[in-house]
């Protein structure tokens, strides 16, 4: 449990075009377990996605490096669920959500197992033959959920997953995340702008700094588990944290601010 | 209970009714595009028959419907229709298939796109009905000839839509296929090809009535047989009413094969509403 499964060595992010440049993310380091859920939460802008993207190679860092360590053999490292609704269009909801096991060639038997599990887990089995343009926006959210789950990475990479989600649907799927969680002990890294989300979901939470984004303090969060929202709102101690954790926002926002006038 | 269940029905019947009104307003534009063309033709009729435009140019159509069976009874329509549909069927594959091979290419691809971009963009201003003579010189006065030109002038409008097609495909879904670990042939045929679809439809649609324009000219030059060549040899005799059977039938056509790209392109792209 305590072996280290992502480390992020002083990773810099720059955004070069023509003669602007943007610093997204400047010299972050972390280290992140196997098994573990962390959060990241910073304000709007302050490079969480682009830190996520190099974790996804789907963006290569300036400078710095990251390891992430490779775990048993035939099993995708990572799947990310992005913060767009990145359903294709073309394809059912079964289609989308069977994609990362169609692309590594899965045996059908374990093919139709995992995508039937977790179409039924996010409540989408009746839905499955339709196409993305026939379900409500939440439903995809949940199509891509079950995509990276079915996939059966090591790590998943969740970009703010229930920000477009109504307050009942979030908490049911949260709670839903949790349960399969507490199954597959994934290493999760979760980004999220609601704290009380972060609280809910974490060991840790990483505070961001506004842009240039760094990674202000970290917060471990231990909380007994399985947890349910009415216990994390019911729980005194974080009620503290929260309140702590508002205030600190608060003030980076407040500080970027200042500087940018 | 009873409140709601009310409130139910009485929504419901409002939302027929709009329905109802609905499908009347469609019905009218309906009758409209019906209607149109048949006006015309009624117009067209009494003015040709009162002689207020020149009968000899623009026979009654109805005169122009008894030609049609006239002809038809001989039997030297269905050869020269037969004819002219292989050539147009044949030249419009020859054209399309490639067209979609490179198009996608060369959007997948930008060392292919930079190569031939150049290329298109100056091969394709040229007329291909201009490049007939040199055609028929290299491969003959027949059939493929024929079908070379309208190959010719199908496959630029649909090589152009293929590769902004694929171009124009959301980033996001190149990263995810990327994520998800596609390689370049599950990229190709599960991103490119169907994300392209749609404006490669529209393209093909285009090249349709393209192949269709060329046909006419094409055997107008060079043939002894074909739709266009039966306009052309009864403009050359005057006999305006067998030239007339000639342009309707190619209207017609042009109409069938709009309806048939139309079915086809609601089986091809089911998610596109
Ligand atoms: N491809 C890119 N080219 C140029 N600039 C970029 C690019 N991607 C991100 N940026 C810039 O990097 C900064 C961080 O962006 P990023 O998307 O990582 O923020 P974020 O923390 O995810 O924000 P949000 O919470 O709003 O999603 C922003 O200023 C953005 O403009
Ligand atoms: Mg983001």
């Amino acid at each position: 449990m305590t072996e280290s499964k992502i480390k992020v060595d002083h990773l810099t992010k720059v955004f070069f075009k023509k003669n602007s440049s943007v610093t997204a993310i400047r010299d972050i380091c972390l280290d992140i377990k196997e098994g573990e859920f962390v959060c990241l939460l910073g304000p709007s802008g302050c490079g969480k996605t682009t830190l996520l993207r190099i974790l996804a190679e789907l963006e290569t860092p300036s400078t710095g490096s990251y390891h992430i360590t490779p775990g048993k053999a035939g099993k995708p490292l990572q799947s990310m669920i992005f913060q767009e609704q990145g359903v294709i269009p073309w394809m059912t909801v079964q289609n989308n959500v069977s994609f990362g096991l169609r692309m590594r060639h899965a045996s059908k038997k374990e093919l139709n197992e995992r995508t039937e599990y977790y179409l039924n887990k996010v409540g989408l089995w009746e839905f499955r033959h339709l196409y993305p343009s026939e379900i409500s926006g939440g439903m995809k959210q949940r199509v891509s959920i079950a995509r990276a789950f079915a996939n059966d990475p090591e790590i998943l990479l969740m970009d703010e997953p229930f920000a477009a989600l109504d307050e009942q649907n979030k908490f049911i799927l949260q709670e839903e995340l949790l349960n399969i969680w507490e199954e597959t002990h994934k290493t999760v890294v979760f980004i999220t702008h609601s704290i009380d989300e972060a609280l809910l979901l974490s060991d840790r939470i990483f505070l961001m700094s506004a842009q240039p984004g760094t990674i202000l303090r970290e917060k471990k969060i231990d909380l007994p588990r399985p947890r349910s929202i009415e216990l994390v709102r019911s729980n005194p101690q974080m009620g503290k944290e929260f309140v702590d954790i508002w205030q600190h926002l608060q003030e980076t926002v407040q500080q970027h601010r200042d500087k940018a006038l | 209970m009873k409140e709601s269940s009310n409130h139910i029905t009485r929504s419901e019947s409002i939302e027929r009714q709009l329905w109802r009104r609905k499908v009347r307003r469609t019905r009218a534009f309906q009758t409209l595009t019906i209607a149109s063309p048949i006006l015309l033709l009624v117009v067209w009729e009494i003015l040709s028959r009162t002689a207020m435009i020149d009968p000899r140019f623009f026979p009654p159509p109805t005169t122009i419907i008894v030609e049609f069976f006239h002809l038809a009874a001989t039997g030297q329509l269905f050869h020269h229709v037969g004819i002219s549909l292989y050539r147009i069927l044949g030249g419009f594959l020859m054209g399309v298939i490639p067209a979609i091979i490179i198009g996608l290419l060369m959007g997948m691809y930008l060392p292919v796109r930079y190569t031939l971009q150049p290329l298109v963009m100056a091969l394709m201003p040229i007329p291909t009905l201009a490049l007939m003579p040199i055609i028929i010189i290299v491969f003959g006065i027949n059939d493929l000839s024929k079908m070379i030109t309208i190959a010719g002038s199908v496959f630029f409008p649909v090589l152009i839509n293929t590769v902004a097609g694929v171009t124009n495909i959301d980033h996001i879904y190149v990263d995810i296929a990327k994520n998800y670990g596609a390689k370049s042939k599950d990229y190709f045929f599960k991103i490119a090809l169907p994300g392209a679809l749609p404006m490669m439809m529209e393209g093909i649609q285009m090249g349709q009535a393209i192949a269709l324009l060329t046909i006419v000219a094409a055997e107008m030059i060079g043939a002894n047989s074909g739709i266009g060549y039966l306009i052309w040899t009864k403009y050359k005799t005057f006999v305006l009413k067998d030239m007339y059977v000639g342009l309707v039938l190619i209207s017609f056509f042009g109409y069938l094969f709009s309806l048939l790209l139309r079915a086809l392109q609601r089986k091809l792209i089911p998610w596109q509403k």
